[in-house]
């Protein structure tokens, strides 16, 4: 009974449960969870597409307003940058600069959310105001929780860190919460999109 | 076998999760979590019967008085949602997480506690749902809840409120099962089990699993939407307030043809393994069945409109979901034949599982060609909403999802319990339900073509309605006693059933090279993959000759790790066997197996916290603190390692 070994020391046994293909499991995972959550607001917008066609006037106040709208986006998608060197940082084992650099993201995070909540009071009607209303506020607060998620994870990317629990051998972790925060940049592209731009091409 | 496993290490003490009520609650094995999906979905689907029953009762004769308007509403609404989403769809979940890692010989799914979280919140939103029989306030919309029917204007009550959550939970169940098995199909195949290999059962799960991620954010956005009508003041289905009624039904409908899909191609699935196993032939057409289950898939989004002829699209629009209807009968035909090619020239043995196939393969098609005369819109138009549709319906769901999954049940139960099933009950139970079924249903096609619409509490003497409506309930009556024959069944084999050994049937695939049941780890050492068949290579290599295989078996794999590769190791170039009653333990073998936990558990019970908070008066602090309590307990299982630190 000889034990079997991989060359990094790894039982051979406890193989299986890791996945055998070229990408881990965590990854795997993580791609068709933002499949899903992408999914989730191509069909959001899809509604907010089919109840505009429905409508006689649309939006019924005229185009938003883009100011506050155009600064964040900048933000968010700046903020992708911090997340990425974060990655990068920790493949070359560099802890301290993963920790720094996703506090910056963060901190964009968290600079995009105030900016949107400052918007939100702005705005002259409400949820119930109608559907234009009912579908603004759902479409961007859908958009704000996955943001708030995305936070979430950043500090749990950052505890680990500060556990050592995240190393140059195992990413994975800071990889995922990577990916989904790109997601939530992306995202907002396309709500960007069509809540701000579509109605000046409408 | 020796050489590919380590030296046996010292077993550690018992935890307490590992034995006891505790073992279950904490579980993360994908065999107990298909256990508990069984049971629990076998437990609403007496349930549902017993509300089918209480509306075939009513509806014996004219002016049935057993129940009221109300209740019957309540009833035909429960049933539907009940069967649909707690006994159809968690039945299949319970063979996808019990069969899966075993076919695609893995030690478990990708991710064992997410796994174990959508058991629980799948529990709980089945269990909030019919809590409001208690408050008799039970869902009455129907189950497809059509705006603004389902609004506050219409139904004030707590009725759509506690099915519009308990909706939004069991969404939230099936989605994350969704990504864990794409993922675990993805990734944790044995080596040498090619995508071409993999038995059809876990073809079925694959794409059902694509169908459920692509189509579940359409119910769930269109459920929220309701949600925040409901109990925020939004206007997306008031109509006072400018609103298209239509939104709801073109969101409901995208998401409700797949679910027709999700709810019968994993009984495909099975039927697909149990043809070959009682034929002796391998399964016809292999690559053929694997492309049509996909084109079925792809084609299932192009259709749902024809739910909605009699709304008044327009003659393009209707056209269009007339052709593709048709269209998606080409590849279930195509599924159909080759069963039959299959059984064609083949040795059959009539077991029960192979009834219930055979019942699968014959009653489906009926159901098919009823969905088919529905494609054309004009003769749609005379069909909806009348007994005619109902009748369809329950030949696809209950003549083919059902039998399919009796057919599983029977088929795998050696491998779950350790005991075969008796086969006199089991053909008692078999003939009964199908002689039961077309007494139920088949009298409905003609009730609907005189014009009985569905979903009426009472109808007048008279109208030709009166001996269809005899015999439809007189076969349910025959179907609960069969129902009841398989609960006996079920109960009894599990405790005194005949030993099942490894392979009771003579089955071809590697899920029955293994103990019965099997063991924690399922595969003492992973078995490495020449073709399609490889327990009929062993033991009956006659019958694979026709089948594709590796020329010399693959006697070196490459191992990764983090996606870098860590080395090589040799396999023996014969799939390796378990001996039988050999049950050594993971901790023996020196397999690390993932530990037991209680937080999906405690994660699931926040998320009940708030959404009690939201329909008891919408109490904000109990909302906040179940929110709380979900956030702690993802946090506690985020950062717990899966595995024991070595």
């Amino acid at each position: 009974m000889e034990a079997v070994h991989t060359l990094d020391g790894v039982p051979i046994a406890r193989i299986p449960l890791d996945g055998r293909g070229h990408r881990a499991t965590g990854w795997w995972g993580m791609m068709f969870f933002i499949i899903t959550e992408g999914t989730l607001f191509a069909y959001l917008l899809f509604s907010y597409f089919y109840v505009g066609a429905q409508s006689p006037t649309w939006p019924p106040g005229g185009p938003p307003e883009l100011t506050l709208a155009i600064v964040n986006t900048v933000i968010l998608v700046v903020s992708s940058i911090p997340m990425r060197l974060g990655t990068l940082a920790i493949r070359r084992a560099s802890r301290g600069a993963l920790v720094a650099w996703a506090i910056v993201a963060a901190l964009l995070g968290v600079a995009f959310l105030i900016i949107e909540a400052t918007e939100w009071s702005r705005k002259p009607f409400r949820m119930s105001t109608g559907s234009y209303g009912s579908l603004y506020f759902t479409v961007t607060g859908f958009h704000f929780a996955h943001v708030v998620v995305g936070l979430l994870l950043i500090l749990e990317i950052v505890w680990r860190a500060l556990a050592d629990r995240v190393s140059a051998a195992r990413p994975l972790a800071v990889e995922t919460v990577g990916a989904y925060w790109h997601l939530v940049g992306l995202v907002w592209l396309f709500v960007f999109f069509t809540i701000y731009v579509s109605p000046y091409l409408w | 076998m020796a050489t590919t496993v380590a030296a046996p290490r010292a077993a550690g003490p018992k935890h307490k999760y590992e034995s006891g009520i505790w073992s279950w609650l904490a579980t993360t094995d994908h065999k107990r979590i298909g256990q508990l999906y069984l049971y629990t979905a076998l437990a609403w689907f007496l349930v549902g019967g017993i509300e089918a029953f209480i509306i075939r009762l009513q509806l014996y004769g004219p002016n049935g008085r057993i129940v009221s308007a109300e209740t019957y509403n309540q009833l035909f609404t429960m049933h539907g949602t009940t069967m649909i989403f707690m006994a159809i769809m968690p039945l299949s979940a319970a063979f996808f997480n019990f069969l899966v890692p075993l076919q695609i010989g893995a030690r478990d799914v990708a991710f064992p506690r997410l796994n174990a979280f959508s058991y629980w919140v799948f529990l709980a939103g089945s269990i909030f749902m019919n809590v409001s029989w208690l408050f008799h306030a039970a869902p009455d919309g129907g189950w497809f809840a059509y705006a603004p029917l389902n609004t506050r204007v219409y139904s004030p009550g707590l009725n759509m409120d506690f099915w519009v959550i308990g909706l939004q939970i069991l969404g939230l169940s099936s989605l994350a099962a969704g990504f864990n098995f794409i993922t675990t199909i993805i990734n944790m195949r044995a080596p040498g089990m090619h995508f071409m290999r993999m038995p059809v059962f876990t073809w079925a799960t694959f794409v059902t699993q694509f169908l459920i991620v692509l189509s579940f954010p359409f119910i769930t956005v269109a459920v929220t939407f309701l949600l925040f009508d409901r109990f925020f003041g939004t206007n997306f289905y008031e109509i006072a307030a400018g609103a298209d009624p239509l939104l709801w039904q073109h969101l409901f409908w995208l998401f409700g043809h797949p679910e027709v899909y999700i709810l019968i191609l994993p009984a495909f699935g099975l039927v697909s393994e149990v043809l070959p196993t009682f034929s002796r032939k391998p399964l016809f057409g292999y690559p053929v069945m694997v492309y049509s289950l996909i084109l079925i898939a792809f084609l299932g989004f192009g259709v749902w409109a024809h739910h909605m002829f009699a709304v008044g699209m327009g003659p393009i629009a209707d056209s269009i979901f007339g052709i593709t209807t048709m269209l998606i009968a080409i590849p279930t035909g195509v599924k159909i034949f080759n069963w039959l090619g299959t059984m064609w020239g083949g040795s059959l043995r009539f077991t029960t599982p192979m009834l219930f196939a055979i019942g699968l393969v014959s009653l489906f098609t009926i159901g098919g060609i009823s969905g088919v005369m529905h494609s054309s819109p004009p003769s749609d138009l005379q069909q909806t909403d009348s007994y005619f549709v109902v009748a369809h319906f329950h030949y696809v769901l209950f003549g083919g999802s059902m039998m399919g999954l009796f057919a599983g049940i029977y088929y795998y139960f050696p491998k779950i319990t350790g005991r075969l099933m008796s086969e006199t009950l089991g053909k008692w139970h078999f003939w009964l339900t199908f002689i039961g079924m077309n007494l139920t249903f088949f009298p409905m096609h003609f009730a609907g073509l005189d014009g009985m619409p569905r979903r009426i509490w009472q109808y007048d003497a008279n109208q030709g309605w009166d001996v269809d409506n005899h015999i439809s309930t007189i076969g349910a009556a025959i179907l609960v006693v069969a129902t009841l024959i398989f609960v006996i069944n079920l109960v009894r084999s599990r405790r005194s059933g005949a030993r099942a050994g490894n392979d009771p049937w003579g089955a071809p695939t590697i899920e029955w090279s293994i103990p019965s049941p099997p063991p924690a780890y399922n595969y003492a050492t992973i078995p490495t993959v020449r073709s399609r068949y490889p327990m009929w290579d062993m033991k009956a290599p006659e019958l694979t000759a026709s089948v594709p295989h590796s020329p010399a078996g693959e006697k070196e794999v490459t191992v990764k790790v983090g996606g870098a590769t860590a080395g090589h190791i040799e396999t023996p170039a014969d799939t390796q066997l378990n001996a039988e009653n050999a049950h050594p333990s993971a901790h023996e073998l020196g397999i690390v197996m993932p530990t037991p936990t209680i937080k999906p558990l405690l994660a699931t019970l926040g998320l009940c916290v708030s959404f009690f908070g939201l329909i008891w008066h919408r109490h904000v602090p109990i909302i906040i603190l179940g929110g709380v309590i979900f956030v702690a307990a993802l946090y506690a299982w985020l950062l717990t390692p899966l595995e024991p630190e070595h």
